[in-house]
């Protein structure tokens, strides 16, 4: 898509990108390439002098298990945070979009939990299941369950996932909602006549129809469990215990940050720009297709 | 919708969403009910109902400050309000200028510049912190307002949802402002600006939540209490180690923290969710 009319000046259009690129260049392209060249590097124990390496930053991370274990738990956690938040969000909507004239007042009440931060989540959370002064851990124990969560990695990995889901819940609604409100009444009226119950109405025209809007929310859910989710991981469990909830993301910044592994952190930024480029390039396909529908 | 007349379900629908809702905020209630009670009654009981000592509880946290962090929660408040709105604004006015400039001009690096500005899509903070930690230490950007605001303001979401914007004005506008010898920033400043009013407040309540919640990148560049945002500090003053935490103040702290974003989000519904929805297309 193009104008078809447009200013003539020489100089004016590359004042008006300059701070935009200024910016990008400065702060994202350029650390991105030095990401790229540092994980081909190996710096010695006393960071004078670095070697090129090839491949070896990559192949190291790839057979450490401690990498491959940080894979998969980054699996388990973003599969399991989509799949809790879409359901419950879904199971909401459609509610919603029945209650027809207070489906505005649900609304209010149920988006605002957007607006919390990861981190703030992962405080809330915290405080409910804290094993001294947690309400629910109190109640767990009551009901025989022995909660500690920094002890017990399955149960740290249970909460970092509620506390990850809590807040993408409210946003899934909102897209689920519009989503449904979208469907035209006479498809749900058609199927209605023809003696179709909500149940099956459901499943064989509402969930059809609203399949664009599902892969859209499952890519956007996988983007906010691996990148966006490093505050609730930070403030409830800081990857543990014995690294039970040690997410790519987190091991990045921990390799980075406190272990000071440059070539290794490096290489694994890389391996995240690939995921996110992944991605991306998936997300906009299905845009794509969404807009065609 | 509803098609047919069925009591059981009406009653299923409401149930289901009174308790969704319930439970949606039943930490936030439980974390509020918190900040109004002494750290004795928190710890040798699990109150359910506000307690009396709010206001001693919210002016402690407010003028006095947690004991292990160094900072009082109205300093890290306006600190994170500071970062909130330079993102807000910094954000929409380069977006602003790059959108205008793509769509209206014709010039040799265009779609260059595009594309360059398309990439920073993929490239969170999360995947590049220690060259872009690096760049700030170089550019003596730690512990500043400028290094907590500029890494974080270029946006392609919000250069695409303005060059979108900005394809739908009609040519006509154009064309006519140029027959009266007008100059393009005139254009800009006194049709463009105008026209895309709804669109800036949209993405001004979406962009503020998203300032007010940053969380890695001033992490990582403030050492020094003076520059902590609200959400650090609230962090820090969990890290009691061996000591008790002061449930009390960090439970205020923290309904202080959730307070700008909510009521941005429920009095400015609309534009949150137009901002939404419009800037993930």
């Amino acid at each position: 898509m193009e104008k078809r009319v447009v200013f003539k000046n020489r100089i004016l259009p590359y004042i008006l990108v300059a701070p935009q690129i200024a910016i990008t260049v400065v702060f994202f392209i350029w650390p991105a390439s030095q990401a790229l060249v540092q994980s081909f590097l190996q710096e010695d124990a006393f960071g004078t002098s670095s070697a090129f390496v090839w491949f070896d930053n990559f192949v190291g991370i790839f057979t450490s298990p401690e990498y491959l274990h940080s894979f998969h738990v980054t699996l388990v956690f973003s599969i399991s945070v989509a799949g809790l938040a879409l359901s419950v969000a879904l199971l909401l909507a459609v509610m919603a979009d029945r209650a027809l004239r207070s489906a505005t007042v649900y609304k209010t009440l149920i988006i605002w939990p957007y607006a919390v931060a990861p981190v703030v989540a992962g405080v809330l959370w915290y405080f409910l299941f804290n094993p001294t002064v947690g309400m629910m851990a109190f109640f767990l124990k009551k009901v025989g369950v022995n909660w500690n969560h920094t002890l017990n990695g399955t149960q740290a990995m249970t909460l970092v996932i509620i506390a990850a889901a809590w807040r993408e819940v409210s946003y899934n609604f909102l897209f689920f909602l519009a989503g449904l409100q979208s469907i035209p009444h006479s498809f749900i009226e058609a199927a209605a006549i023809d003696g179709a119950g909500p149940w099956r109405r459901f499943w064989t025209i509402v969930f059809p129809l609203l399949s664009p809007t599902m892969f859209f929310l499952i890519v956007v859910n996988i983007v906010y469990a691996f990148f966006d989710t490093f505050g609730v991981i930070h403030a409830l469990t800081r990857g543990g215990p014995y690294y039970a909830t040690n997410i790519l993301v987190y091991k990045v910044f921990n390799d980075g940050f406190i272990n000071l592994d440059l070539g290794g952190s490096a290489a694994q930024s890389v391996v995240l720009m690939i995921v996110v480029i992944t991605l991306t390039v998936v997300q906009f396909r299905f845009i794509e297709r969404k807009v065609h529908y | 919708m509803m098609v047919e007349h069925r009591p059981v379900l009406t009653f299923v629908t409401h149930a289901t969403l009174i308790m969704g809702a319930l439970v949606l905020a039943f930490p936030i209630y439980v974390t509020f009910v918190a900040s109004t009670h002494t750290l004795e009654e928190i710890a040798k009981s699990f109150p359910l109902l506000p307690g009396r000592h709010l206001i001693e509880n919210y002016l402690q946290a407010l003028t006095v400050g947690p004991q292990n962090v160094g900072a009082t929660v109205g300093t890290m408040m306006l600190n994170s309000l500071v970062m909130a709105l330079g993102i807000t604004f910094g954000k929409i006015t380069i977006s602003l200028l790059a959108a205008f400039a793509i769509v209206y001009f014709r010039f040799r690096l265009r779609m260059v510049f595009f594309w360059m500005i398309f990439i920073t899509l993929m490239l969170p903070v999360e995947v590049r912190i220690l060259p872009t930690y690096k760049v700030a230490a170089d550019l003596g950007m730690l512990d500043s307002r400028s290094g907590l605001i500029f890494p974080l303001i270029a946006s392609a979401t919000a250069t695409f949802l303005f060059r979108q914007f900005f394809m739908t004005v009609p040519d006509e506008l154009c064309e006519a402002h140029r027959i009266d010898g007008g100059s393009p920033m005139q254009f800009f400043f006194d049709i463009l600006m105008p026209m895309s009013r709804t669109s800036i407040a949209a993405l001004f309540v979406i962009l503020f939540i998203y300032g007010w919640n940053q969380y890695l990148w001033p992490l990582l560049i403030t050492s020094d209490e003076k520059y902590y945002t609200l959400l650090i500090g609230i962090k820090r003053m969990l890290d009691v180690g061996e000591g008790q935490a002061e449930w009390q103040i960090i439970m205020a702290s923290t309904i202080l923290a959730m307070l700008p974003p909510v009521l941005v989000v429920i009095f400015m519904q609309k534009q949150f969710v137009r901002g939404m929805t419009e800037t993930e297309k």
